[in-house]
């Protein structure tokens, strides 16, 4: 499934578009982006509540495919700006990471 | 060794926004280079966890790669406190990192975990008052 499959699917919101056909894998929950680096897989789907510039950075290190700000947690403007230049795609939704996460689990699967 | 790339970065102690210079640098030297993604990943990551180190807990610093065929070495050099306990700094979920870092997602106290993880050696050599030096060691399976 790709990113832009998942965006369908899951009705998220493009906050910054990046490569919208990249495969999606797996997916990580967390906030505390030490414990993101060290664990999340590669091409998952990341869903956190950090929306500043830190998040993308990571994002970029752990080469996680999109990330999903839950519960509407904000984008700061200079993180939006690196994921536009970094072109990492960035995606938001009302809902919390155990509703989001249970959908994807049945998409992934 | 005359195949060697040395890089050298100056780490800025004033803004931890922009932590992650260096490290992003060398990622995109060692993809042109040709290492394996999974290289690249390992030290991105332990430069990046050492980098946000020496902004947040040190004044900053400077950073020094050199890639060799076979392996990357990274020696990255504050002028901050010190760790007064590495021992107890490698522990899994240690921080002193203060609150307003953590609001922004840093101070689980996986940094240096996470560079022992991924790095092949490392090496801390700290003095109270004076600085904190890191040495890493990423190797590359050809
Ligand atoms: N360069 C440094 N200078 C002084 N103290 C340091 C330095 N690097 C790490 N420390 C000390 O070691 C502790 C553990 O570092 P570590 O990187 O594992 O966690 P953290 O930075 O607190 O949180 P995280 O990395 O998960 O965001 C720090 O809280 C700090 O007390
Ligand atoms: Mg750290």
């Amino acid at each position: 499934m790709t990113v832009k499959d998942l965006i369908e699917e899951l009705k998220l919101t493009i906050l910054v578009e990046g490569d919208l056909d990249r495969e999606v894998t797996d997916c990580y929950i967390g906030d505390l982006l030490s414990w993101v680096m060290g664990r999340a897989p590669e091409d998952s789907v990341w869903l956190t509540v950090m929306g500043n510039i830190n998040s993308i950075a990571v994002a970029t290190l752990a080469d996680v495919s999109c990330i999903v700000l839950v519960e509407n947690a904000a984008l700061d403007t200079d993180a939006r700006n690196k994921a536009n230049i970094h072109g990492v795609t960035i995606l938001q939704t009302e809902e919390n990471s155990y509703a989001l996460a249970v959908k994807i689990s049945g998409l992934l699967r | 060794m005359s195949n060697a790339i040395h890089l050298h970065y100056e780490v800025s102690g004033e803004d931890f926004t922009r932590a992650g210079e260096a490290s992003g640098a060398v990622k995109k030297r060692l993809k042109s280079l040709g290492y394996s993604p999974d290289a690249i990943r390992r030290v991105a990551i332990a430069m990046y966890e050492a980098e946000i180190n020496m902004v947040i807990h040190a004044e900053g610093g400077f950073c020094d790669v050199d890639i060799y065929p076979d392996r990357v070495e990274v020696l990255l050099s504050d002028r901050g406190p010190g760790i007064p306990d590495v021992e107890k700094a490698m522990q899994e979920g240690y921080s002193t990192a203060p609150a307003n870092v953590r609001s922004l997602g840093f101070g689980a106290g996986m940094g240096l975990p996470n560079i022992k993880k991924y790095s092949d050696e490392m090496r801390i050599d700290t003095t109270i008052g004076v600085g904190t030096k890191l040495y890493l060691t990423v190797r590359v399976n050809q």
